[in-house]
């Protein structure tokens, strides 16, 4: 059984969670940066490969060695499975993930849910859980919480939150480059005319993706291997004391080498009561903010505040 | 008409294929359904005349992801075309492959109980909720899981076997025919793959980039790139194609311009324009046919429920003549050159690939 089961918070806020990495960055800035997060107000962070299975830059046991020195600071840790399984090697690592014991697992494809066996996890945000018979299910399966679809609206999501079972915990996407789809084919390769197999791990070059603009100029998409993004940074930092109340119990920050320690300072100013809930006051290097998704519009479009109650 | 030409590895559509499993003279041939795409009732009529064994239709709303104007079905000509398809031997799919939206659960469930009373033969489904209230509520009906249910692998498979009594898995396009032939040994669940039509890059069912630009999504809306977002723009005779007002194309004069499908676009990275995504080709697996029969593959599936009546009539014609060919004698089976143009003529942008099927890009 995972040490660390979920804990529903105990005042009427939120719990901010670390989304898990989901760039190619080298070895010694990944640990460098799980080195800073230890010292940072979150309360939970994902771990783990999730996005390309090609990436080695961390092999499984080094994964482990930083979640054991999270959870040494108190943090609860969780790991969790690639999206998109198709290779011999997802699979390797889905299954890898989901038999080990120690931590709590993300389930981020169907696969991984069989592969729990009714052991306790958690849903993540590409499960599709858009309606409450569909978390119903996941909690039937040993489901304990799980992250909504990042397209889902402010309205879906609290009226989900209200429908679902007794303590299952909720999480939602606040900020950083929202994932939006997953393929075969892997977009960064392309781009340098490389094959999949033979790509020369060029998202490494990429700290933050790969920004495609359209012909006016507009940042629209960043590439970041077999995954597309948006090129928008998602900012619903304005929105968390209103997720809160609304019963969302972790809030998702998701890393970027740039801005993620300033939003995630931002977001524990808020629920200390230091800081009015507000957009944050950093994005990744360049990116424009979003948070169209929360009133059911265009996800890349930005929503004045007074304009964007749910 | 256009020239068929290349696909991405330089290879012609039509040239000898290159499938990596033969095919063993003593299994027994197991002849795959052919699915056909009905966007309408005259479609219907076109795919059983074409010689489908099955067609696939939904209602017309976000309960399944073909949810355009002016087309899909009333419950009323699903009954018509129910008793055609009955009157011919032909099976009728109901997909009701979306995922069902907070608070009006109760749409989805209608088209679920309305699939189960007009008679369908199964239904496609993505929505696990949504299955579990079928699998509660109809158990003798049949049910499928659609592409949009992204089970990629054979764990996915067995849970959702396990918890549902899945009957049919339809495999995402984003697996290579060695993935495909591996899993058909791995489980004896019958699978449905892609033979020809209009092809998603992205694993079905977890792309929100239409969303992204328009609100609107294949998961919450039964719509990619849809029509109400889309702006044409004329100057100087170069046509700008928009969503949302946001430039995903922009056509050259004398360029032939193409529907704004957002992973079809061209955009700009580090300074270099192109087809970032994917170019606009479709998909055209005919040469692999002998290797999926070889597999097992249960169906071949169609896709195009948005395209015309014609559209289904041709693409039907030659699946149907390439299927029996490819049964009768798999280890001489090649296609004929006026199947794959005719397919040609049909493919977006006047090119067909056989995406991840075979990988060029591996």
């Amino acid at each position: 059984m995972p040490t660390s089961l979920v804990f529903p918070p105990e005042r009427d806020d939120f719990r901010i969670a670390l989304g898990p990495l989901l760039y190619y960055w080298p070895h010694r800035s990944v640990l460098s940066f799980y080195a800073a997060v230890a010292d940072l107000p979150v309360d939970r962070v994902y771990l783990g490969e999730t996005v390309c299975t090609r990436r080695h830059e961390l092999r499984f046991a080094q994964w482990i060695e930083i979640a054991q020195m999270l959870r040494e600071t108190g943090k609860q840790v969780i790991l969790s499975t690639p999206v998109l399984v198709e290779s011999e090697s997802d699979i390797a690592v889905m299954r890898r993930v989901c038999a080990q014991d120690d931590f709590l697992v993300e389930a981020n494809d169907l696969g991984a849910v069989r592969c729990m066996e009714r052991r306790p996890f958690v849903g993540g945000p590409h499960l599709n859980v858009y309606h409450a018979d569909t978390l119903a299910w996941l909690g039937q399966l040993g489901a304990v919480g799980c992250t909504v679809p990042v397209e889902m609206d402010g309205r879906s999501m609290l009226s989900l939150s209200a429908a679902r079972p007794a303590g299952m915990t909720l999480e939602a996407m606040v900020w950083g480059r929202m994932p939006l789809a997953f393929s075969a084919r892997c977009f960064t390769a392309r781009h340098h005319r490389l094959r999949k197999d033979a790509c020369e791990f060029r998202c490494l070059e990429y700290p933050d993706g790969l920004v495609a603009n359209t012909g006016e100029g507009q940042a629209f998409f960043t590439l970041n291997g077999i995954q597309t993004q948006s090129a928008t940074c998602l900012d619903l930092c304005g929105e968390v004391s209103n997720m809160a109340v609304g019963g969302i119990d972790y809030v998702r920050v998701s890393p970027h080498a740039t801005g993620t320690f300033e939003a995630i300072a931002h977001l524990d100013a808020i629920r200390r009561g230091d800081s009015m809930a507000g957009p944050s006051p950093a994005m990744p290097a360049g990116a424009q903010p979003s948070n169209g998704y929360w009133t059911g519009a265009p996800g890349i479009q930005w929503i004045a505040q007074e304009h964007a109650e749910a | 008409m256009t020239a068929v030409t290349a696909d991405a590895t330089g290879r012609l559509p039509d040239s000898p294929p290159e499938t990596p499993y033969s095919t063993s003279e003593q299994r027994i041939i197991r002849r795959p359904q052919l699915v056909a795409p009905a966007g309408s009732l005259a479609a219907l009529r076109m795919a059983l005349q074409h010689g489908a064994d099955a067609v696939y239709l939904g209602l017309r709303d976000a309960t399944n992801a073909r949810n355009f104007g002016g087309l899909n079905f009333s419950e009323d000509d699903i009954r018509k075309g129910v008793a055609e398809a009955h009157a011919r031997g032909a099976e009728v799919l109901f997909a009701i492959n979306t995922f069902a939206q907070m608070g009006q659960v109760e749409r989805w469930h209608h088209a679920v109980d309305a699939a189960a009373g007009l008679g369908a033969d199964a239904v496609i489904m993505a929505d696990a909720g949504l299955i579990a209230y079928a699998a509660r509520r109809h158990p003798s009906l049949r049910i499928h899981l659609s592409v949009q249910g992204s089970a990629t692998h054979l764990d996915a498979i067995a849970l959702m076997r396990q918890q549902f009594g899945i009957r049919r898995v339809v495999l995402p396009r984003v697996l290579s025919v060695p993935q495909i032939a591996k899993l058909a040994r791995q489980t004896d669940m019958e699978l449905e793959v892609f033979g020809f039509g209009s092809l998603c890059v992205m694993a079905e069912g977890r792309c929100l980039l239409s969303s992204y630009a328009t609100g609107d999504s294949p998961n919450n809306k039964g719509v990619c790139s849809p029509a109400h977002a889309v702006r044409w723009d004329e100057h100087d005779g170069t046509m700008d194609a928009r969503l949302s007002g946001i430039l995903i194309d922009r056509y050259a004069p004398g360029e032939p311009a193409g529907y704004p499908t957002l992973c079809k676009g061209r955009f700009t990275v580090e300074g270099e324009r192109g087809y970032v995504l994917e170019e606009p080709t479709s998909l055209n697996a005919v040469s692999l046919l002998p290797a999926l029969i070889d597999m097992g593959i249960a169906a071949i599936k169609i896709e195009g429920r948005q395209r015309s009546p014609r559209y289904v009539a041709d693409v039907v014609g030659v699946l149907r003549a390439a299927i029996d060919d490819a049964c009768r004698d798999p280890k001489r089976f090649s296609p004929r050159q006026e199947w794959q143009a005719t397919l040609g003529r049909h493919a977006e942008g006047d090119q067909v690939t056989q995406g991840a099927y075979d990988r060029p890009w591996r």
